[in-house]
């Protein structure tokens, strides 16, 4: 059974039909790329698949592990596994990092039916985490992304990753805002939890990324679908001929 | 409660209260003379209404019409529950003195634990062995609010707390006012003076015991914080849900002290606390800051003033409000800065935050400037909770009653991390999430 299947899947917000019929398969161990030009979709994808409130399935399911995830609240979906690093994390003022990482981290374990994680363990892990991705200790004392730059919003979102062993990973522009440093560690991040187990859909508009994480898959989407998928060549074929001949096809 | 009141005659209503309490009242010499005429600046107005630009918010003569007959005195099976819903609001480590329908009730209280830092008397004890040129007319000092004038011609018991020059109180001192009667009004009066370089930290608890219900509480408390002294003063307001508080604080600080006041209303169908707070020496640093949370249709009125009489002061104000339901928080500050206070630093910032479309938040800041070379600011906004940090949380896996309390808890910290001490804000923070979990 496949890890995320998308079938004919349209979207409205406010009205206005977004996604027009996608498909898409995810299996489990796989990394996907999705390219697309700007407003093509691809963040609405993501946040339809997370449960973001406010968007209209018109059509179409979206099968994790074969169940219906759009019968899921957003906290359900993410205790299953699914995980949106998100193109714009937002600030939670006077809710401290840590105090965030442990509250979500225990209310996903909790959901599951795990034991919640005592303190020196979850202690452990966050320092572990945070080291290999180069985050400063007291980056997570402070409010949730209150006072980070554009990089460390980035890294926060690996991290949280890296901390939710999430089964489906979807990272919506996770390179735009590093510096190229930032993207090899956070890159070498992703790529650390690859496994046959997980799967990622790296949202991007780069082929640079795709050469740290290597994808297996090549989407490109234009106006709400999937127009053309193919191997990581794809990408830069993108890369030096553009969306143009796609937009026209879509 | 909020309408079908007779509309009577307010003041003829409260005189018979009066007469009716009369010989019930403690107090020797002076006192008696000193309620009479207090008594006859309260019914120059009657209850404040919505056309004193003070109440225009809280019309209290509209909201509750009269003034109830006085509580009688506590009974044993009274007590009971009285101690019962006492023991639930215990501070850690406090030293607690219980009042009880407004009288204090040592039976109930640690006098045993209190540390010789300090002198407790009872207001009852300290007003019927009054002897002219005492401090009966302070103790029962008035300002021209109506409502405490009242609260000086009733006071039937209260606290009269001294710490004399250079004494430090290590446990917080908690005051628990436990009303157990329906439809009755209590009346308690406490005073608090801080000798030089003294300190103490002040809790003042207002709960109800099991059937209590539709009571009218009025309480003030008359502080004095002496030169270099330092008080720390917490107020958190559980009345039943039909009932009514009144609470005034009147409170004057030397020069290079250090007030440190917080307030938190949580319950009660109408609740007024009002503080008067006057900078009276130099170099001297005031924060008051406190929280309203309501919900259902309670109305809750938080109202500041923060008068600089001298120079080189600073007041910090931080005031949030959390609404549900078709509840309505008020918040009025009014910061005066008189023509001497040269290099007044002072803030206020009041925020809302609504969680329904029928809650309501009225703020009114108000700056009073008559110096020159003065720093003032003030900001108040009001707006529901941010739905994108609500769907992060959730994406992360919280619930959403979870993911709203984490964010409500985080609101509500930008006023209670002001309190200095991290016992008493733990302890804040604790009725703040009692609250929080009553309302799922
Ligand atoms: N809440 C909304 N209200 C109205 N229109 C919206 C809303 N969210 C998205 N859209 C529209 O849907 C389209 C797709 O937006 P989306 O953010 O999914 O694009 P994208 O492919 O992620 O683009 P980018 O590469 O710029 O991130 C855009 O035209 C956008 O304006
Ligand atoms: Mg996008």
């Amino acid at each position: 059974m496949a890890l995320l299947e998308v079938k004919d899947l349209k979207v409205r917000v406010e009205e206005r039909e977004i996604l027009h019929g996608l498909t898409l398969t995810v299996n489990e161990g796989e990394v996907h790329a999705i390219m697309g030009p700007n407003g093509s979709g691809k963040s609405t994808l993501s946040h339809v698949i997370a449960g973001k409130p406010g968007y209209e399935v018109t059509d179409g399911q979206i099968l994790f592990r074969g169940e219906d995830l759009l019968e899921m609240e957003p906290n359900e979906r993410a205790a299953k596994g699914v995980f949106l690093a998100f193109q714009y994390p937002v600030e939670i003022p006077g809710v401290a990092t840590m105090n965030f990482l442990r509250t979500a981290l225990n209310a996903q374990r909790k959901a599951r039916g795990e034991d919640e994680y005592s303190t020196p363990d979850f202690l452990k892990k966050v320092r572990e985490v945070s080291k290999s991705l180069n985050i400063p200790q007291d980056m997570l004392k402070r409010g949730v992304n209150v006072g980070f730059s554009g990089g460390e919003k980035k890294r926060n979102e690996v991290l949280q990753m890296a901390l939710f062993e999430p089964s489906l990973c979807i990272l919506d522009e996770m390179d735009s805002g590093l510096d190229i440093d930032a993207l090899r560690i956070a890159a070498d991040g992703v790529n650390a939890l690859r496994s046959p187990k997980r799967a990622m859909v790296v949202i991007t508009h780069y082929q640079r990324l795709l050469n740290y994480i290597v994808p297996d898959v090549v989407h490109v989407m234009s106006k709400g679908r999937v127009v053309k998928s193919g191997g990581k060549e794809l990408a830069l074929e993108l890369e030096a001929c553009g969306y143009g001949q796609f937009e026209d096809a879509a | 409660m909020k309408q079908v009141l007779p509309k009577a005659d307010p003041e003829r209503a409260s005189g018979n209260v009066f007469a009716a309490a009369r010989g019930r009242l403690p107090g020797a010499g002076l006192v008696p003379q000193i309620r009479a005429s207090a008594f006859e600046v309260y019914e120059r107005t009657g209850l404040p209404h919505r056309g004193m630009e003070d109440w225009k918010y809280t019309d209290l003569r509209a909201l509750i019409g009269e003034v109830l007959p006085l509580a009688p005195r506590p009974d044993a099976e009274a007590l009971v529950r009285a101690k019962v819903s006492a023991e639930q609001v215990s501070a850690d480590q406090a030293v607690k003195l219980v009042l009880v329908d407004g009288i204090f009730v040592p039976e109930l209280s640690d006098l045993g634990r209190l540390e010789n830092e300090l002198v407790v008397r009872s207001l009852r004890e300290v007003l019927e062995n009054s002897a002219p040129g005492d401090m009966a007319g302070l103790v029962l000092s008035t300002t021209t609010d109506s409502i405490i004038s009242l609260n000086a011609a009733l006071a039937t018991d209260g606290l009269v707390i001294t710490v004399a020059d250079g004494n430090a109180v290590k446990r917080p001192i908690q005051i628990v006012h436990v009303a157990t009667g329906a439809s009755v009004s209590t009346f308690t009066r406490s005073y608090l003076q801080l000798g030089k370089g003294a300190h103490a930290a002040i809790v003042e608890s207002f709960v109800s015991a099991e059937r209590a219900s539709g009571y009218q509480a009025n309480d003030a408390i008359i502080a004095l914080v002496g030169n270099e002294a330092s008080l720390s003063y917490i107020r958190v307001a559980a009345a039943a849900s039909d009932a009514v508080n009144i609470s005034s604080a009147i409170i004057a600080v030397g020069a290079r002290a250090k007030l440190d006041l917080f307030s938190m209303t949580c319950s009660g169908s109408i609740s007024r606390y009002q503080g008067f707070i006057s900078l009276a020496g130099e170099g001297t640093k005031v924060s008051a800051n406190g929280v309203n949370l309501i919900r259902g249709e309670l109305h809750a009125d938080t109202t500041m003033v923060v008068d600089h009489a001298v120079p080189h002061c600073t007041s910090r104000e931080k005031f949030r409000a959390v609404i549900d339901d078709r509840g309505r928080s008020v918040f009025q500050g009014r910061i005066v800065v008189r023509p001497a206070a040269r290099k007044t630093d002072a803030t206020l910032t009041t925020r809302a935050l609504l969680l329904s479309d029928q809650a309501e938040a009225d703020s009114k800041p108000e700056l009073e400037i008559l110096a020159d070379d003065v720093t003032c600011g003030h900001g108040a906004t009001s707006g529901a909770l941010d739905n994108s940090l609500v769907f992060y949380l959730r994406a992360r896996g919280l619930p959403e009653k979870d993911a709203k309390s984490l964010l409500i808890k985080a609101f509500l910290g930008e006023s209670i991390e002001e309190i200095t001490s991290e016992n008493l804000r733990d302890f804040v923070t604790a009725q703040a999430e009692h609250w929080l979990q009553a309302g799922r």
